[in-house]
């Protein structure tokens, strides 16, 4: 599985949408993701790519692009195109 | 319309050039300001009546509150988001004469018709021909849930709002210096007491919607030198979550926690966190049908007596008594708690009738709470008699749970699990999702929280009684 594959389905599995959604999603954009869904979001993100994020990373992770630029950051290093 | 110049809640006058609410977009309000603007919304209802306010953190929310209560109209505290299915029959239940709610929430109700603007917030005249009686004492009606769609409601009285307003203020010695973040909802019995409380000393509210996980709320909350918030228990797990302990927040010195029961490893983390970093971390206990508060935790004990929520609130009395009603005298052993004082409300409303109703506890109110009590006199909450959860800090009736499923979907169906992680039993995997799903959709609550599990059958004793006690080797862990 590639890593935006992985990332994907993260999304999907935790707010129970489907892949479709997933372009544009905001925090609070469904009632899936408010703080609860946030931090069920950000354990399993750390545990698929093995990695802790930093406290400003994980407040500042407020769209499902937002994420994805964060994750690419070099302190975390997941490459979206592998 | 009525006066209650003697018994008012808040003398706002006093602290006239105090700032007394701010938000996040820069908007203040200072306590003159907050007098003549929340004079006005109440003189725009202009008389003792029924009005549903839907309440955000924000400050037209916080204008029409103190205005209603202070002039004697009776709000009914209602969540903003409340779903519109749920608001309507609860419109037709409680028949209000007006509706207090956010500006852009008013054109969904085309049929009423706008009488008042001020601060974001609107007043719709209902038309409604139906008017309940008020009782005389009645201040306030807040939800005990709210997301079942019950029409319950607990009535709080004025002597109720003023004698847990100063018992509270004692207890955490709350003077104008304070100035307590937004971080839970107002029509909360918790966040109501965080702003009656701090509103009465002359402090100042910083109002903010944004959640712990936005970086808007550290930014307000830093910025705007907060000193004080209050948490549920799922507040603290995120709070653990952000490795709250190494944020730099001198101006921080008091967290509070209520609203269920931290995991005592929890508790024990923030309280050491707490006394290395000079601040004071309150584990409180309440109910709404005491208004908000019972026991509170010293902080000086925070760290000893981790696990209990510690003693009675001044002006109240705490006893817990057996099966047979008598009252246990010794340590360690448990029984239900009951308590007195005050501040214990003086009973439900569930239907417009109810409104008139007067006092139905006399002071007394028997929790339904288990508790014990320690050799120093200090209390632990052990469990619960009746069978609710509290998810994020909702309170979530499970019996209400399984009427539901059944009359939704005509089976057998049990509803169980501990606080934050509830389990739905079904015997028949087709059913599993769409129950779920339904059950989801009527709370209102993070799917996170539900589980559902497939079983042979539920399991009964002879009388037909579900026996939830062996469900409990399904849950995880």
């Amino acid at each position: 599985m590639s890593n935006l594959e992985k990332y994907d389905q993260i999304f999907t599995e935790t707010f129970e949408i489907g892949k479709a959604d997933l372009e544009g999603l905001k925090y609070q954009g469904i009632p899936a993701w408010d703080s609860v869904g946030h931090m069920t979001l950000i354990a399993s993100l750390e545990n698929a790519f093995d990695i802790m994020f930093d406290t400003m990373d994980v407040i500042d992770f407020s769209s499902y692009e937002k994420g994805k630029e964060i994750l690419s950051k070099g302190e975390y290093g997941v490459d979206f195109n592998a | 319309m009525r006066s209650f110049s003697t018994t008012r809640i808040w003398d706002l006058e006093e602290y006239a050039d105090n700032p007394a609410l701010l938000d996040e977009n820069g908007d203040s309000v200072t306590y003159r300001e907050l007098k003549e603007l929340s004079d006005s919304a109440a003189e725009a209802v202009g008389e003792r009546c029924l009005v549903f306010s839907l309440c955000k953190n924000a400050i037209g929310s916080v204008v029409g509150y103190v205005g209603f209560i202070n002039n004697g109209v009776v709000p009914a505290l209602l969540s903003a988001h409340l779903d519109d299915d749920l608001l309507r029959n609860l419109l037709k239940v409680y028949s209000p004469s007006y509706i207090w709610l956010p500006e852009e929430q008013a054109e969904k109700y085309k049929d009423f018709s706008v009488t008042f603007r001020s601060c974001g917030y609107v007043l719709l005249k209902t038309g409604y021909e139906k008017k309940y009686p008020l009782h005389s004492d009645l201040a306030l009606l807040l939800t005990t849930s709210g997301s079942t769609g019950s029409p319950k409601f607990v009535r709080q009285t004025y002597g109720n709002i003023k004698a847990n307003t100063e018992s509270i203020i004692q207890y955490l010695k709350l003077d104008r210096s304070e100035r307590p973040i937004t971080t839970l909802p107002m029509n909360y019995t918790y966040g109501l007491s965080i702003i009656n409380t701090h509103l009465a000393v002359g402090a100042e509210l910083l109002l903010t919607d944004k959640t712990l996980m936005q970086k808007e709320f550290w930014s307000f909350l830093k910025e705007e030198k907060a000193t004080s918030f209050g948490g549920v228990p799922y507040t603290y797990e995120m709070l653990d979550k952000l490795r709250f302990w190494r944020m730099d927040l001198p101006y921080l010195g008091t967290m509070t926690q209520a609203g269920g029961k931290l995991t005592p490893e929890l508790h024990e983390k923030f309280a050491k966190f707490a006394e290395d970093t000079g601040k004071k971390f309150i584990v409180m206990y309440g109910q709404c049908e005491a208004t908000a508060r019972m026991g509170y935790l010293p902080p000086e004990y925070a760290v000893e007596k981790k696990g209990s929520m510690g003693i009675v609130i001044p002006g109240g009395k705490f006893s817990l008594v057996d099966v047979d009603g008598n009252e246990i005298t010794e340590p360690d052993i448990t029984g239900e708690l009951v308590y007195e004082g005050a501040n214990v409300t003086p009973g439900y409303a569930e239907c417009g009738d109810d409104l008139a109703k007067g006092d139905e506890r006399n002071g007394r109110l028997v929790t339904g709470d288990m508790a014990r009590f320690d050799k120093d006199g200090f209390f632990y909450i052990v469990g619960r008699k009746k069978r609710f959860l509290k998810i994020y800090g909702s309170r979530v009736n499970l019996d209400e749970i399984d009427r539901l499923i059944k009359t939704e979907f005509n089976i057998e169906a049990a509803s169980a699990g501990v606080d934050d992680h509830m389990y739905i039993f079904v015997t028949d995997q087709k059913n599993a999702e769409p129950v779920r799903d339904f059950v989801i959709g009527k709370t209102k609550l993070n799917p996170v929280a539900f589980k559902v599990v497939v079983i042979d059958e539920i399991p009964k004793n002879d009388s037909g009684k579900t026996l939830y006690k062996e469900l409990t080797k399904y849950y995880d862990n």
